[in-house]
């Protein structure tokens, strides 16, 4: 990264998504499931921010809302000086073309009753302006750049390995020259032997085209290979942001902690971390836990967790951290000051 | 290591084909291998390697037509479990052998609660009555690590979450104390701090009852957690079979030193560039007269292309109990300078 600071393409401001539930015969609604609750981050021009957590945890809804493919309940995402979560019908149509999205299973995201070269060019139809043979000649171009050979054009989806169609996948989230890519685990459906060569054609690509990933993925490994920032969710809020190599070295966060530990090393001769085998399982993010929403299984829980939600601050310089154990109000475990910093997340319950 | 102990399960050339309407598919061709009381096997490929149709082969588990168990001997407690009747078989599935499957919902019916789906082989199998295998069900439920299991007994698997869900199963292939636990990729569809509880339980179930476990997966990482030997699957046969130590620090099989080099570490060196495998898995749809990881491999020979390599020792112990390899290549023939 460079001195100079670098630009914020993706700026997400207290994003949330809320579902709503219905219940009885009049369909009252009733609650609501908090799948995104109140998350904030930035991705810098050409970086890759890995996104992980388990499942449920929202980060798949996280990548949907930023490209409003849902429409979120609040909060605001500027996508290279716009708004999206705000815009128009009609500018956010012209808006697409810069952010594109690459959805996990390749089987269920491409039509089968299409050929690749349609599959493909689809995105070019409705947004660029080619005739039949300039079209025609960018379709090949993409697909030269994912790697997919050319006389495969006509061919249908069921034609081709996972592996490959999650190349034609990426080809068109590449068509129309898009400046940010949400990848959806893009690789958690592919066997680990065909995993690498497609997380090497994402590196290639951003290198050679400058793009800007959020890479979204439960696989912790594979996160630390990929990624320059990585945040961690739990329940529908960012427990940790930091920088990989500060986050995989030493995780801040409790449930950052146990996460990783629970990863197990590809070898049994290398001496791992000890492990933190966590209780129980994760809240219903429809009644999430009062406080810190990593109360009910967090080892180091102490009394302020269970009635504070605790804010993602800087703890230290470029990591963040929403946990009591490190709030820079002197509030540690034994401390029963309670200090209120009286802001949105604090008390909106 | 249990290297004296008789086996409890002896599979000698197992071999299955599948008649498909593109013709017939070798899934499985010529494995072997055995698993002594109390050690668990890890056996570890891609989709398509063969590892879930070897497992359920020998349980007669694969519907018939389409799959064709040709050929081997599956032998436990000295039958031969392709020649008994189904009758007989069904009595060793869920008796002698418990099986637990990848995805807890799918294989738990939920149209009926919990504890009686505990319950229902241990009134079949063990004659118990409805008290007595109430009982036994709570006892089961305790020992997975449910909570409050009198009352959970009445409970529909939707009202379990995954992690408990893949408890039950475990219950219910436990339930009537087999001596051979066949786990196929028991945590893939968990969430990885579900999953290490799921790995702590099991080590500590092999602990205090002392069965065997096969455990399926594609995860290098959960066979270096769990694993006593490993078997490297690939195209339908075994490419390679080791103590797991011996295996991640000598691989002598380039399909498994090349996927060892393909996945990212969590704590070691991190590459610059992932090593990956070109190409895909084989289709077979005959018989291999060759070696199937020929057309992906680094260092094909010119013999691999005239005929399948059998497994032969590296460490002089006999089959199946060492360090053995179904390769012509091996790393010694490595040239200064060639990739690692």
């Amino acid at each position: 990264m460079l001195d100079a600071g670098p630009q914020p393409l993706v700026q997400v401001s207290d994003l949330k998504m809320y579902f709503p539930i219905h219940t009885g015969l009049l369909r009252k609604h009733t609650g609501d499931v908090k799948a995104v609750d109140g998350v904030s981050f930035s991705i810098n021009q050409g970086e890759t921010l890995g996104l992980v957590g388990e499942s449920g945890c929202g980060k798949s809804t996280v990548g949907r809302a930023l490209l409003r493919l849902y429409e979120p309940t609040a909060g605001k995402v500027v996508i290279d000086g716009q708004d999206v979560a705000s815009l128009t019908p009609e500018a956010l149509r012209q808006k697409r073309p810069t952010m594109q999205m690459v959805f996990q299973d390749p089987q269920a995201s491409l039509n089968p009753r299409m050929t690749v070269a349609d599959i493909i060019g689809e995105p070019l139809l409705e947004h660029a302006n080619l005739d039949e043979q300039g079209r025609l000649r960018r379709i090949y171009e993409l697909m030269d750049q994912v790697g997919l050979n050319r006389s495969f054009a006509n061919r249908y989806p069921y034609a081709f390995s996972g592996g490959q169609r999650q190349r034609i996948g990426i080809a068109r989230a590449l068509a129309l020259n898009p400046k940010f890519i949400v990848c959806d685990e893009p690789i958690a459906a592919l066997d680990v032997s065909i995993q690498a060569q497609v997380v090497n054609l994402l590196e290639d690509l951003q290198t050679r085209l400058g793009l800007t990933y959020l890479f979204i993925s439960h696989d912790l490994s594979m996160v630390r290979h990929i990624a320059d920032r990585v945040a961690v969710m739990y329940l529908g809020r960012i427990a940790e942001l930091s920088p990989r190599d500060a986050l995989y070295a030493r995780p801040l966060h409790p449930y950052a902690e146990a996460l990783l530990s629970a990863v197990n090393e590809p070898d049994p001769n290398r001496a791992r971390r000890q492990r933190i085998i966590l209780k129980g399982d994760v809240p219903s993010p429809a009644n999430p836990p009062k406080g810190c929403n990593f109360c009910t299984r967090c080892p180091k829980v102490f009394d302020l967790c269970r009635t504070i939600k605790p804010d993602l601050i800087q703890a230290e310089p470029g990591r963040f951290v929403a946990c009591h154990l490190y709030s820079n109000t002197n509030a540690g475990p034994t401390g029963t000051q309670a200090p209120i910093s009286d802001n949105q997340q604090g008390v909106s319950q | 290591m249990a290297d004296l102990a008789a086996p409890v399960l002896d599979v000698r050339g197992l071999k299955t084909v599948f008649h498909t309407r593109a013709g017939e598919v070798h899934a499985v061709n010529s494995v072997s291998f055995s698993l002594r009381p109390g050690e668990v096997l890890g056996v570890v490929g891609e989709s398509g390697s063969g590892k879930s149709v070897t497992m359920m082969s020998l349980l007669g588990l694969l519907p018939s037509p389409p799959a064709d168990v040709r050929g081997g001997q599956v032998l436990l407690g000295g039958r031969d479990l392709l020649k008994i009747s189904p009758k007989e078989l069904q009595s060793v599935r869920g008796a002698k052998v418990g099986f637990v499957f990848q995805d807890p919902m799918t294989s738990l019916n939920p149209v009926f609660s919990v504890g009686n789906q505990i319950m229902e082989p241990l009134r079949k199998h063990m004659g118990m009555t409805k008290a007595q295998a109430a009982d036994r069900a709570v006892e089961l439920l305790e020992l997975v690590g449910i909570p409050d299991a009198r009352r959970r007994l009445k409970s529909y698997p939707h009202q379990f979450s995954g992690g408990m869900r893949q408890r039950v199963m475990i219950a219910i292939a436990l339930a009537c104390d087999p001596d051979v636990l066949i786990a196929d990729e028991p945590t893939t569809a968990l969430d990885v701090t579900i999953q290490a509880q799921i790995l702590e339980l099991v080590k500590d179930l092999r602990q205090k009852l002392g069965m065997a476990i096969i455990w399926i997966t594609h995860d290098l990482g959960v066979i270096a957690a769990i694993a006593d030997r490993v078997m490297v699957m690939y195209g339908g046969q075994v490419a390679e079979h080791a103590p797991v130590k011996e295996l991640f620090a000598r691989p002598q099989h380039p399909y498994t030193r090349a996927l060892l080099r393909t996945i990212p570490s969590i704590s070691g060196e991190r590459a610059a560039r992932l090593q990956v495998i070109e190409g895909q898995p084989p289709i077979l749809t005959a018989e291999p007269a060759s070696c199937p990881f020929r057309a992906r491999c680094i260092h094909s020979l010119d013999r691999c292309a005239q005929e399948n390599p059998a497994r032969h020792a590296v460490d002089g112990k006999p089959l199946g109990t060492g360090h053995d390899v179904a390769c012509f290549w091996s790393p010694e023939l490595m040239t200064e300078g060639e990739d690692a």
